[in-house]
């Protein structure tokens, strides 16, 4: 079931009385997601994007705008008639039912046409249960489970009623992380198992990164850039989504251009015709450096970082924003230590440049 | 070993002030109770006895002052102690509710608290007390609708019994409201969320989850509510003064009082062993409120 999103808008009246205008949560959203895909949404803290999966989910209202499951328009129906399954951040299981009760607890909701007899029920939930492989434990209640478990247990709860549109709030928040890339795994195996449209949400960009078939990148309530993750990463759209994605994070120096000439400080890294003079901001991948003696960009050295199959250089240059510049090349290159200074040559497809001001991409 | 000896006799010194009025005050009365209880005609003023046995048992049990005072307990504990809990659960259900005024309707139910218990007699008495002059609120009503005015102060058993009933209920309400109302706004609303998403009935999201979750402090309200319920006596007094035996609406522990200090008085074995009594039927009946509770938890 494709999830088409239309002019959506929330807002929620300020309890701010010194800033009495209401705070928009989610601003004009217009994205479709496509059937049977799993999609991150992926944005910091009180970007809006637990608001927009409360508003897919009905148990919130939006301001305007229309959303719809395939072509229906589902905007006024309550949450119960959607046919979605929500996973909470904190699982929300209950706690004085077991595993087996709590998956069971949906199917006993039904009501009229949909309603299970008791075989239904128990094979519909011992089937959502091997799903997430957690049948072995439905007897148990939820404290006498690891937070791995207790998220499974909250999925297949979720997934008994085979959904239309399964939510997922931060599903690996909760979790350590040797965990939290186990349960990631998972997640995208159950999906791809299931094919139920799976929206997810995110602050950790690495996690959408690794499992989903597209991101939507959000901040202050407004999508930044939607794509699959790899094109989002080399193709970022403005200085935030390049800043967003990527660990270590990108390297941000402050230039300009001058005579189709790119500048960080004095040096000439780039020829760049088609760009007016001004000051931009240039941003670097950790992974565009290039060790060469003779590089367009020298920078202080701070250390080197050995980790087997790469080498980090830390760095520092005055006119670059990150406190340390990290650069990760081939531990086939050697770094004289004893040199106050590094040079570097760089891949021009993991340089980013935008404007000062609107901070849009330029190059 | 040496320092776990001394700081053992530190810890021993702090709670050396609260041992010795414990002892004094609570266990050696406990004990001497126990005593007195199978002493028979024990006189306080001379320390003497006739003898030991059970003699005080049979006769208090074959006292009709006390058979009337047990009855009279054992109906005001069965009629108000479930229907004060769950009074208290709708009315904390509907204050969980609202939004508007919430503070002002919890501050409303939560005053008969904080009321003495003699002043809310004194409103009671106005509102269904005979006097020469009125025939109190309740009867002007019940006579409005054509109903036949009762005196429900020195009137039949029963009268007197629901108005012992009702003030009781209204006193021990404010209480359990309160204790209700946080436990209801402590559930996360995370659950209720979950529920209904899954499309949950109100009643079913009210008996599977809040009333589980809630489960702790109704059974703590339950058994507070039996031990006070069987306490019960200056609520009887406020009503129908002190001379409850006329009156026919003493309780056990009214009794104990009359056997000690009441006109008829000065029987210090007698009103040992009816406390003795209403000890047992206590201990049993939270005995039993534990069993159940801890099976249902299973």
């Amino acid at each position: 079931m494709k999830v088409v999103l239309k002019n959506l808008t929330k807002r929620f009246p300020s309890r701010d009385k010194k800033h009495p205008e209401d705070v928009i949560a989610v601003n004009n959203f217009d994205f479709t997601i496509p059937d049977g895909k799993l999609i991150g949404l992926l944005g910091p803290s009180g970007c809006g994007k637990s608001t927009t999966l409360n508003l897919i989910s009905g148990l919130e209202k939006p301001t305007r705008g229309q959303i719809f499951f395939g072509e229906d328009d589902v905007t006024k129906l309550p949450a119960e008639n959607r046919g979605i399954g929500l996973v909470f951040q904190n699982y929300a299981l209950y706690p004085h039912l077991t595993v087996r009760q709590n998956i069971l607890f949906p199917l006993q909701n039904l009501k009229g046409k949909d309603k299970m007899t008791k075989q239904e029920m128990e094979t519909a939930a011992i089937g959502a249960a091997k799903l997430v492989q957690i049948d072995n434990l439905m007897q148990r209640k939820p404290a006498e489970l690891s937070g791995g478990q207790q998220q499974r247990v909250a999925i297949a709860r979720a997934l008994v009623k085979m959904p239309k549109v399964l939510l997922l709030d931060e599903p690996l928040s909760n979790l350590d992380a040797r965990l939290r890339l186990q349960t990631r795994e998972e997640i995208r195996r159950i999906q791809k198992e299931t094919k139920i449209t799976t929206i997810f949400v995110t602050h950790d960009q690495e996690e959408a990164m690794s499992i989903c078939d597209q991101i939507v990148v959000m901040k202050d309530g407004v999508v930044h850039q939607i794509g699959a993750p790899q094109e989002v990463y080399d193709n970022p759209k403005n200085l935030f989504v390049a800043k967003f994605l990527g660990t270590p994070p990108i390297n941000v120096f402050e230039g300009n251009v001058k005579g189709g000439k790119l500048f960080i400080g004095k040096e000439e890294i780039m020829d760049t015709p088609d760009l007016k003079d001004g000051e931009v901001y240039i941003t670097i991948r950790p992974e565009g450096f290039k060790h060469d003696s003779e590089g367009v960009l020298s920078l202080e050295l701070e250390r080197i970082e050995v980790m087997g199959r790469d080498i980090s250089v830390i760095a520092h240059h005055d006119n670059c924003q990150n406190v340390d510049i990290r650069a990760i090349i081939s531990s086939d290159n050697v770094i004289d230590t004893s040199k106050a200074t590094v040079r570097f040559n760089l891949n021009p497809k993991k340089v980013f440049v935008f404007d000062k001001t609107s901070e849009e991409r330029l190059l | 070993m040496e320092s776990t000896f001394k700081s053992n006799l530190k810890a021993w010194l702090y709670l050396l002030p609260a041992l010795i009025f414990l002892g004094v005050f609570m266990v050696y009365p406990l004990i001497d109770v126990f005593v007195y209880s199978f002493e028979e005609g024990y006189n306080s003023a001379s320390q003497t006895s006739f003898g030991t046995g059970i003699y005080n048992y049979s006769y208090v049990l074959h006292d009709p002052y006390f058979l009337q005072a047990l009855k009279n307990t054992l109906i005001l504990v069965a009629i108000t102690v479930p229907s004060s809990t769950i009074l208290s659960l709708l009315i904390s259900l509907g204050l969980n509710k609202i939004t508007k005024l919430k503070e002002l309707f919890q501050t409303i139910y939560f005053l008969p608290y904080v009321t003495n218990t003699l002043a809310v007699g004194l409103v009671f008495m106005i509102l269904f007390k005979k006097t020469a002059y009125t025939d109190g609120m309740v009867n002007l009503l019940i006579t409005a609708f054509g109903g036949k005015s009762v005196d429900f102060i020195e009137g039949p058993y029963w009268a007197k019994m629901m108005v012992l009933c009702i003030y009781t209920i209204w006193i021990v309400m404010p209480f359990k409201v309160l204790v209700l109302t946080s436990s209801l706004a402590s559930v996360n609303p995370i659950y209720y969320s979950a529920a209904r998403v899954d499309g949950t009935s109100n009643t079913r999201i009210f008996f599977r989850i809040t009333l589980p979750m809630i489960s702790p402090m109704i059974f703590y309200l339950v058994i507070t509510g039996f031990i006070g319920a069987f306490k019960a006596y200056s609520d009887a007094v406020a009503l129908f003064g002190t001379n409850l035996n006329v009156a026919e609406m003493n309780t056990i522990v009214g009794y104990v009082y009359d056997m000690l200090y009441g006109d008829s008085g000065g029987y210090p074995s007698y009103a040992s062993a009816a406390a003795i009594i209403l000890f047992s039927i206590v201990l049993t009946i939270t005995v039993i409120n534990l069993l159940v509770r801890n099976k249902s938890k299973r």
